[in-house]
């Protein structure tokens, strides 16, 4: 399909891929300045149920395959930074949005209990800060302009998970060792953008594809290249650059959990796509052979050995993380395949994993509302005390772990039919392997949940908190049987990127 | 009223009475009350499908997952005989387990019978599945929804039996079913049922081995060995879960899987033609054989009916594996007739259980005395099971005997001479224990009697029908016959 590309006329859609990363961005000050903790949430709701809207609105836009540009400040790309939305990132936008907005949700009934009142503005204000940058990185199409709104997100993040303090200490050293590594990650990417500036003299992603295909074999350009990939590596906790991942997830409030795994890393991950596929050229043989060579085994180690760690896990939060580690291995392994095919699982399965783990982290928190921790043991009988919260639980787990009729399904079927189409049969057999993982530390879970008796007797949480886990369920179940949103934009997505 | 309709009806009823089951659990009366008229009508609507029918293998889709993964359904004879037995015996055991859940004062009723209705709708679902897709989703479905059943008693004991029940059925669903169901869609790129098969040509001779192998053991209902486990470990759950799902829904959806896939994927002919199911036979043979020489060290009655059941599950995959029209024959009536025959067994079990909290066939001495009409069920049903005339059970025995003769394969008929000597071996002697021997505690058995009417009444109808088929084989017979089940 041709790319028509929209020229900017005087309508509102054509500004709509500013407007998205600015609406959160001039909140957030606003918060600091009314300080007032229930205005906060409002503006912040507000905030993001208008991106929501706005990444609506593009995705039907350009699910047919068109691409939206707009260039910031009227300065023509590639001397003035360029939006550009097509189907990869506008499935994207959406994600991150609708995340934001449920998990906003969650927040207003969650929040005091995990954060002093007080903090609360400066909370609406980092986590308003934290989706600019996330929002930002995606909607970009200038490589410098990624590495800042990046390091907007990035330094937002380490904030919002260190706010877990207040019920746990170790959410500082949490929340230290992110940053570290973080910055590791962030300096190693801006390197490869400095190598990449240094060889086409150009920040402009179309740009510089065109340039890095005249250069022919450069050695400034495949450097660049390396060091993207491991900052990227580092931002995406790709096995064995994950270190930073459990601890950051299991100490941050439930609120900022769930908010991460269900976006960061898949932004991170993106931002790798798109590298691959819109700047360099995957066909080419440094591409092709790091993600055969590295990319794959580190892929599909992530899958089998953190899906055996997370079963061993007694803190829950800490055994999702391990389980979010081996779904960002499947992502990593529809990557690796380079296939059209496998790169559109890749991008189903970011959306469908989305809503699995926020689905999951979310009643994970709403019991910890009532068990104040979330050892395993502390759940026992919560499924007769909780019960829509439980059953909640139990259709995110079934998700995650890929019963038909779940999200989860749809991605692994994805995932294998590329395996197999790529000719990869021990591959195939070995994502089978790690779904089987998956059912066990899940059912480890339910059974304690529904088949033991609690000691102490807990009511179930208010409708409000129900609704954001009841909705991110319900979207487990819808993407299991209607794909038209994910499957049909990811395929789009897929052969853009394969242009 | 359309077929279509008459689908939905039938998988949706179910699903619906269980939701009842939850609104009227205060009122237990009424709650059952309603699930047998739910079960009357669910009844109702499958014979209403098979008085419909008219041959004519029609997909009805129902929802597009993605391009070329439907959820659809449709209609053919082996579906009809399935959705007909499990939903005429669920009327049986509805029953049966009111009188059974009530007598032996077990906990949680409404959460059992919401369960058990949903447990049906999914083998409603497995029944009228137009493709491989819609046959997986459900056959998952009711591994997920029987799971709390099993493990309904909630001590760690059934805790234990349960997780075996569930990592069985869910590790060889995913691990090895999954993966043919996709290679299938991968190569052919369809998973519809089709007369004749889909997959002619589309695989070599050595990958078509696989690929059996891949369904065979990945279709783990049919308990075929080496994972043939979880069926013992299920016996943990109240009787009348044993007897309907281990004796009819669960493991006869294992089965029929097999058989679909045999006639609807595989193809009689192709399958034959390449002889890619030669040594299936061989360990069909070894299955059936192994699980009646575990029955007869089990002392537990219900572990002894598990092993049969087994066993008896084996002629079915051996069916599948001659490869041959009388093959098919032979299988689907073994359906029918082992599902009557064992769901006798296994509500007298229930029925003794009851009446005497005995579970093991050594204290059953002179029991057959005090209770007459529930040993006379169980003998009639093991008769059956044996496959001794006048019962329904021989007539699956003869098919299988002439089926393996066409498909050259004689010793099968040993086989099966021998493993009917051993069913002999260990389902009557309960029976002549019952009768003939006289009780330890000649006192203790003079106070037991016949349990309720809910509880002897249904197995004695069992029985009855077990009787009947013998005479109205050639109907069945027919109706596959005459609707294209078989050339």
């Amino acid at each position: 399909m041709a790319s028509e590309i929209k020229e900017g006329t005087l309508d509102l859609i054509n500004h709509l891929p500013i407007l998205q990363v600015i609406t959160p961005m001039l909140i957030a000050p606003i918060l600091v300045v009314l300080n007032n903790k229930t205005l906060s949430w409002l503006l912040s709701f507000l905030g993001a149920l208008a991106c929501l809207f706005i990444s609506v609105l593009l995705i039907q836009t350009v699910s047919d395959g068109s691409t939206l540009t707009y260039s910031l400040g009227g300065w023509a790309p590639p001397i003035g930074i360029e939006y550009r939305i097509d189907a990869a990132n506008s499935i994207l936008l959406f994600l991150i949005s609708i995340i934001s907005v449920i998990v906003l949700i969650f927040s207003y009934s969650s929040l005091h209990v995990e954060i002093p009142e007080e903090k609360h503005t400066l909370f609406y204000a980092c986590f308003l800060l934290c989706l600019t940058g996330l929002l930002g990185v995606v909607a970009t199409a200038d490589i410098f302009n990624v590495f800042v709104f990046l390091e907007i997100s990035s330094l937002s993040t380490y904030v919002l998970v260190a706010q877990g303090s207040y019920l746990d200490r170790r959410a500082l050293s949490a929340s230290f060792n992110y940053l570290i590594m973080g910055t590791i990650g962030a300096t190693f990417f801006v390197i490869g953008i400095g190598y990449i500036y240094m060889a086409t003299g150009s920040l402009n992603m179309m740009d510089i594809a065109e340039r890095v295909s005249e250069l022919g074999d450069s050695r400034t350009v495949q450097a660049g290249f390396a060091f993207i990939v491991v900052g990227m590596g580092l931002k995406l906790a790709m096995v064995p650059l994950h270190v930073w991942l459990p601890n950051a997830y299991t100490f941050a409030p439930t609120v900022v959990t769930c908010f991460l795994a269900a976006t960061a890393t898949k932004v991170a991950l993106y931002v790798l796509i798109r590298f691959v596929f819109s700047v360099f050229n995957y066909e080419d043989s440094f591409v092709n052979e790091l993600f055969f060579f590295l990319i794959m085994p580190l892929a599909i180690i992530a899958m089998i050995a953190a899906s055996v760690i997370a079963i061993f896990k007694q803190n829950l939060k800490k055994m999702f993380a391990y389980s979010s580690l081996a779904q960002i291995g499947y992502m990593l392994l529809g990557l690796s395949l380079v296939s059209e095919k496998g790169l559109a699982s890749s991008l189903v399965h970011m959306v469908n994993h989305g809503f699995t783990k926020a689905a999951l982290f979310m009643s994970l928190g709403a019991f910890m509302l009532n068990t104040k921790n979330v050892y395993i043991n502390s759940l026992q009988g919560l499924g007769r005390s909780m019960p829509f919260t439980s059953a909640a639980f139990v259709i995110g787990g079934l998700s995650l772990i890929g019963v038909p009729g779940t999200a989860g399904f749809i991605s692994k079927w994805l995932l294998l039919e590329a395996a197999l189409g790529s000719g990869y049969w021990l591959v195939a057999v070995l994502i089978i392997v790690s779904s089987l993982f998956a059912v066990i530390y899940i059912w480890k879970i339910i059974e304690v949940l529904y088949f033991s008796e609690s000691s102490e007797s807990y009511s179930e949480v208010n409708v409000l908190t129900l609704t954001p886990i009841w909705i991110l369920s319900f979207f487990c179940i819808f993407l299991g049987i209607n794909t038209s949103l994910t499957v049909e934009v990811a395929n789009m997505a897929a052969e853009i990127l394969f242009k | 009223m359309p077929i279509e309709y008459l689908i939905f009806l039938t998988v949706f009823t179910p699903v619906l009475v269980g939701g009842l089951n939850l609104i009227f659990h205060k009122t237990a009366n009424v709650r059952d009350s309603v699930t047998l008229l739910g079960a009357l009508i669910t009844f109702y609507f499958s014979v209403n499908i098979f008085l419909g029918f008219d041959g004519q293998a029609t997909q009805y889709k129902f929802l597009t997952i993605m391009p070329g993964i439907d959820i659809s359904f449709h209609i053919e004879p082996l579906g009809i005989i399935f959705s007909l037995l499990a939903s005429s015996l669920w009327i049986l055991t509805h029953i049966y387990a009111i009188g059974y859940m009530r007598g032996a004062k077990e906990k949680n009723h409404s959460r059992f019978f919401l369960f058990f209705s949903v447990s049906i709708a999914s083998v409603m679902g497995i029944s009228f599945s137009g493709n491989l897709f819609t046959l997986f989703l459900f056959y998952e479905l009711l591994t997920l929804i029987t799971f709390p059943l099993v493990s309904h008693k909630g001590s760690s004991e059934a805790l234990r039996g349960a997780r075996v029940y569930l990592s069985i059925l869910l590790g060889t669903s995913i691990g090895l079913q999954l993966l043919g169901i996709i290679w299938i869609y991968f190569s052919v790129g369809t998973l519809d049922f089709v007369k004749g098969g889909i997959i002619d040509g589309s695989f070599g001779p050595f990958e078509l081995i696989i690929l059996v192998g891949l369904f065979a053991f990945g279709i783990g209902k049919a308990a075929l060995f080496p994972f043939h486990k979880w069926l013992p470990a299920a016996m943990v759950a109240p009787t009348p879960v044993s007897a309907l799902l281990h004796a009819v829904a669960v493991v006869k959806a294992g089965v029929f899987t097999v058989l679909k896939v045999g006639v609807y994927i595989f193809g009689v002919e192709s399958l034959s033609v390449s002889g890619a199911t030669d040594w299936l036979t061989w360990l069909a043979c070894f299955s059936l054989l192994f699980a009646s020489l575990i029955a007869m060290t089990k002392d537990n009655l219900k572990a002894r009916l598990a092993y049969s059941t087994i066993s008896q599950l084996a002629y079915v995959v051996l069916a599948f594996s001659l490869a041959n029209s009388l093959g098919v024959l032979g299988g689907a009536l073994q359906i029918i007739t082992h599902a009557f025959g064992k769901i006798t067994l296994f509500m007298c079990a229930g029925s003794i259980y009851v009446a005497t909290k005995k579970t093991n066939i050594s204290d059953m001495q002179g029991l057959g005395r005090v209770m007459p009409i529930t040993f006379l069920s169980f003998l009639v049903g093991a008769i059956s099971i044996i496959g001794l005339p006048p019962m329904g059970g021989s007539w699956a025995k003869w098919f299988l005997i002439m089926s393996s003769l066409e498909a050259d394969k004689q010793f099968v008929i040993i086989v099966l001479l021998i493993s009917s000597l051993l069913n002999i071996a260990y389902l009557l002697p309960l029976v002549a224990k019952g009768f003939y021997l006289n009780p330890a505690d000649q006192k203790e058995v003079k106070s037991f009697k016949e349990p309720s009417a809910f509880i002897w009444l249904p197995p004695a109808i069992t029985a009855g029908s077990s009787f009947l088929l013998f005479f109205y084989v050639d109907y069945i017979r027919n109706f596959m016959v005459n609707f294209g089940l078989v050339g």
